[in-house]
């Protein structure tokens, strides 16, 4: 590295880096940049308890925190933050506090890549809501000094809505990193890779079937 | 968890009643019904450590999945398709309606202290 590199990543759940994410992190650490991930909950209202379940409402938590460790290692992250809202949750906190929260952690370890949901095109309330508080908090930057934020958006609208994907990696030297990654959330997706072993495409999602093209598009501010 | 056994369950419900307890109740379709399948209404709610007091409180069905009502002094609990269920280590109650691939559905939990 000739210059200062320094990827954040900020998600509200364990595995929310899994299919679309984890091999941009492992590319990024392979070439030696620093990778801090901010993970908002635990994803402690998952419905996905292992197939056959092998947790319940109460220890889902502790056993995706661990997930989260373990896939954290495959990817070498080594800064890893549990934040500790809930689940389900987010879109209820005071968007300020946490967009503040999310600006303390950008003026401390200076990043230059960003890498959260797309506001408005990534389905779930908790995605939306960390989206806009990473925006919020970048906005409230110097222009000049506006790290680049690339997002992911997987909306049924998002491809009508933003237009093609303007960063788009090829991640297959890290597949297999990125393979572990996805398994180390075994709860969430055990499910997953039986249907990707037995190839039953209707259970698999998109982001699956081109597990080794990576996408995002960089937010551009008005 | 396993699956239910309605003399069990319904002994452990009995040791809650009739004092403060902590209830976890949940529904969920889980947060991408919507966006797999426009056409579904997703609905869930849940309410976490709700301190209650029930007087009288039943599990019943004629076979899996079952209903569980709680009879509070002015109101009531109600569940229905509760499949399994947990006494944890900390004396927790956990019982959970499990779609045949294993994903919560519905989940009505007592426990003598709040939950985490």
């Amino acid at each position: 590295m000739s210059q200062h590199e320094h990827v954040l990543v900020v998600f509200p759940h364990p595995d929310d880096e899994a299919f679309g994410v984890s091999g941009t992190i492992s590319m990024h650490t392979g070439r030696g940049v620093p990778v801090t991930y901010v993970c908002l909950t635990l994803g402690e209202m998952g419905r996905n308890l292992g197939n056959p379940p092998f947790a319940t409402r109460e220890s889902l938590p502790k056993i995706r925190k661990k997930e989260l460790h373990n896939a954290a290692k495959v990817m070498n992250i080594n800064d890893l933050r549990c934040w500790g809202y809930r689940d389900k949750t987010v879109e209820f906190e005071d968007p300020e506090a946490l967009s503040a929260r999310i600006r303390g952690v950008i003026d401390e370890i200076n990043p230059t890549l960003i890498i959260t949901f797309y506001p408005g095109y990534s389905v779930h309330p908790d995605h939306e809501a960390t989206a806009r508080a990473v925006i919020a908090a970048v906005e409230s930057m110097p222009q000049a000094q506006r790290p680049t934020l690339n997002c992911v958006a997987f909306s049924n609208d998002c491809y009508e809505m933003l237009g093609e994907p303007d960063v788009i990696r090829d991640v297959s030297s890290v597949s297999q990193q990125k393979i572990e990654a996805i398994k180390a959330h075994r709860s969430q997706t055990e499910w997953l890779i039986a249907a990707m072993a037995e190839e039953d495409s209707k259970q698999v999602p998109d982001v699956l079937k081109r597990i080794n093209r990576e996408q995002f598009w960089t937010y551009k501010f008005e | 968890m396993q699956p239910i056994n309605l003399n069990e369950v319904q002994q452990h419900i009995e040791q809650f009643a009739n004092r403060d307890v902590y209830l976890h109740l949940e529904t969920t379709n889980g947060a991408y019904a919507s966006h797999f399948d426009q056409s579904f209404f997703s609905a869930g709610a849940y309410i976490r450590n709700a301190k209650i007091n029930f007087t009288r409180g039943l599990i019943t069905g004629d076979q899996a999945p079952y209903r569980a009502g709680l009879k509070l002094e002015i109101g009531w609990v109600y569940a229905e398709g509760l499949t399994h269920w947990e006494l944890t280590e900390d004396g927790q109650l956990l019982i959970a309606g499990h779609s045949p691939d294993g994903k919560l559905a519905v989940a009505l939990q007592l426990s003598p202290k709040p939950f985490e």
